[in-house]
């Protein structure tokens, strides 16, 4: 049976619609060959772990550029362990000041991308960390 | 371009001569890099010559300042009686910490107000809707009601000073809230000047903030075109933007071409739908270009605006009147040219970009501060960028003589160029029917995305440098302070917002509401029973669920 390729949904929470760097990440992730799900702006925490589940995808990737991530991050995270899908990896960009991250990851963020990582880097964490279910 | 025979005959003849020495030179000195071109990949010559603008009509592509084809400006005296106006963009938390914010800067000599509010606020959403969780006050200032808009303009004079506000799907209602207050005040309508972004289309193609479909999106920007033309004369109603295309990712020819074909679809609508006369409307139509980091091309970028919008003015629309022919703008240097890393830079950047928005003759200017990388600007980092400006004006010289890179080889091509290419685009967007059909196709949008991610290819691939971020890399870390929004200013806001709701007289916000659903039901201009809803104390999400009742709402199809 051919390897499962691994499947990442990137997620845009929040109203901001700076979605450059989310629509960037959605190409560089179907050319490193991941299965690709971009939401589109303007999602709630709700509608992120419905669409999660409901498409079967190993990992969310949520990006934020307008300070709310402190509130909608880790809802996403409550949200999908509510509904047993806790093995489901929520990592996370945008705008994050560092102050913020030891919150972001107590709450289960897994991993925290801000302006200047690369894509290669980001890329390479997913392949290291995440394994297709 | 008019050169003597003999002029010709040298300039050919040195042309060929240093083109023979380059080649040798070339052996022991090979080039940094084998192809020079602009941030947004614009090849650049590595000499211009008379030859590149030997065909330019002098009259015809270049002319005098405020003569057609504007090129050199719309203003016969430039800069000398009056400089470009400082407008710095800014909202934060409450409608108090905003109205503190402006008048600091009103005493440090800006000499405009430009509003920012938060995402609630933009997308027509109140304090209180779940969709306002964790937004509140955070990107700007938050607006629920008539107010918060009084509090946030306690103390600003409404007859001297213009404000801009940077507010799209909810344009209606928070003009709406200016024009009460004016009244509330005893300022006449015919006074207030100032201008509201309310351009939809670009908002479908970058920015996306978004709630109703383009179509009646364009109904409601008319709605605003008609309204001010008869009754507040010294208002822009539209500030067609390029700059959030530009900040998406889009190169310096899509992000004139966008602009430009939005400009278009929007005096089209306002001909057709109101049966109005081009000239006595397109007067007020503004402008609002990105100044990114390559300094010639946008210079040559904004000079490029003026000609084409011109000659689009003249011809496709037959307007007589020279005022409708001006192509009017506010320049905002680009975000997205800063970096997070190493952030004292970012007034280097800031510094060149302001100047060539001057150079490339701007009428409004706002300078980003330092830390917008970050968050929103801190007080000192907004001083700083207000500062730039006045240094720029009153030191540098810059300002003392009219357009004073025309006629250089090299600008005058590159002006050109992009002229061309951004006519390329306007006649494909033409060709599929307009930019509300061209939306529909995602074709705006997909152009940008794709040079998104080629410029971010170039920058990996270190063909692009940005100093600190691919290059020059330094662990030496030097933190800037931070502005942080507190959670507890969007609890206030609420709280607020439900006093509101308690103490008005719910029967008469029920009628002006019903009223501004029979207009949007029957076509009727939705402005003056805005106003009135607004009196009434109708809360902004209250006047925009009516619209998306009749409308229906827009969503993203998230096309990457």
């Amino acid at each position: 049976m051919p390897e499962r390729k691994i499947r990442v949904m990137v997620a845009k929470p929040g109203l901001d619609g700076h979605d450059r760097g989310a629509r960037i990440l959605a190409r560089c992730f179907r050319d490193a060959g991941f299965e690709v799900v971009y939401t589109g702006c303007h999602q709630t925490p709700e509608q992120i772990a419905a669409s999660a589940i409901q498409e079967d995808v190993d990992a969310v990737g949520l990006s934020c550029l307008s300070g709310a991530h402190r509130v909608l991050f880790p809802r996403v995270v409550e949200l999908l362990r509510e509904k047993g899908a806790e093995d489901i990896a929520v990592i996370g960009g945008g705008i994050i000041p560092e102050q913020d991250f030891s919150t972001l990851y107590e709450s289960g963020i897994k991993a925290i991308f801000t302006p200047g990582a690369s894509l290669d880097s980001i890329v390479e964490w997913i392949k290291t960390n995440i394994k297709p279910h | 371009m008019y050169f003597s025979k003999e002029m010709q005959e040298a300039s050919l003849k040195l042309t060929r001569k240093w083109e023979d020495e380059v080649q040798k030179s070339l052996k022991n000195n090979p080039d940094q890099k084998e192809r020079f071109s602009t941030v947004s990949d614009e090849e650049i010559k590595r000499l211009y010559t008379p030859e590149d603008i030997q065909d330019m009509n002098f009259a015809e592509d270049i002319g005098a300042p405020g003569e057609f084809p504007y090129l050199r400006g719309n203003q016969v005296t430039g800069y000398r009686g009056r400089y470009w106006t400082f407008r710095m963009f800014s909202g934060m938390g409450s409608a108090h910490d905003t109205n503190q914010r402006w008048k600091m800067l009103l005493r440090e000599g800006q000499t405009g107000l430009s509003t920012a509010f938060d995402f609630p606020t933009l997308m027509g959403y109140d304090s209180d809707s779940p969709k306002a969780l964790g937004e509140v006050g955070k990107c700007g200032v938050a607006i629920d009601t008539l107010e918060d808009f009084l509090v946030l303009m306690e103390g600003i004079p409404l007859a001297e000073v213009t404000t801009s506000m940077t507010i799209n799907p909810p344009a209606t209602v928070l003009w709406a809230m200016y024009c009460a207050a004016a009244d509330i005040k005893g300022v006449p309508l015919s006074r207030i000047g100032g201008t509201i972004q309310n351009d939809m289309l670009k908002e479908f193609i970058a920015q996306k903030t978004f709630m109703c479909p383009p179509e009646p999106s364009v109904k409601l920007i008319s709605d605003t075109v008609e309204f001010g033309t008869k009754y507040v004369q010294r208002w822009n109603t539209i500030s067609i933007s390029g700059y959030h295309i530009r900040e998406a990712g889009a190169t310096a020819v899509q992000e004139l071409a966008f602009t430009i074909r939005d400009g278009i679809e929007y005096v089209e609508d306002v001909v057709r739908r109101k049966q109005m006369n081009v000239d006595d409307f397109a007067p007020r139509l503004s402008f609002f270009f990105n100044s990114h980091i390559d300094f010639f091309e946008e210079i040559c970028k904004l000079r490029a605006a003026r000609r084409i919008w011109a000659k689009i003015m003249r011809d496709r629309f037959q307007a007589k009147n020279p005022r409708s022919m001006w192509l009017r703008f506010h320049t905002q240097t680009a975000g997205c040219s800063l970096a997070a890393q190493q952030p004292y830079n970012n007034v280097v950047r800031t510094t060149v970009e302001a100047l060539a928005a001057v150079l490339g003759g701007t009428q409004s200017l706002h300078t980003n501060s330092l830390d917008e990388v970050f968050c929103l600007p801190s007080e000192h980092a907004a001083e700083i960028a207000l500062r730039t400006q006045q240094i720029l004006a009153e030191e540098t010289g810059v300002a003392s003589t009219i357009d004073p890179l025309a006629g250089s080889y090299f600008i005058e091509s590159l002006t050109n160029k992009i002229e061309e290419e951004t006519w390329d685009y306007i006649n494909k967007i033409d060709a599929m029917g307009g930019m509300i059909a061209a939306i529909d196709k995602g074709f705006p949008q997909m152009e940008i995305a794709e040079s998104a991610y080629k410029f971010q290819a170039q920058l990996e691939k270190g063909d692009k440098i940005m100093v600190g971020v691919n290059k020059y890399l330094s662990n030496q870390q030097y933190p800037i302070p931070l502005v942080e929004i507190e959670e507890k200013v969007g609890e206030e806001q609420i709280k607020r917002l439900q006093e509101v709701r308690r103490k008005r007289d719910g029967k008469s916000v029920k009628t002006s509401l019903d009223n501004i659903r029979s207009a949007c039901k029957k076509g009727d201009n939705v402005m003056p029973h805005c106003i009135d809803a607004v009196k009434n104390l109708a809360t902004l999400q209250e006047i925009c669920d009516v619209y998306r009742e009749v409308y229906g709402e827009y969503r993203d199809p998230g096309l990457y």
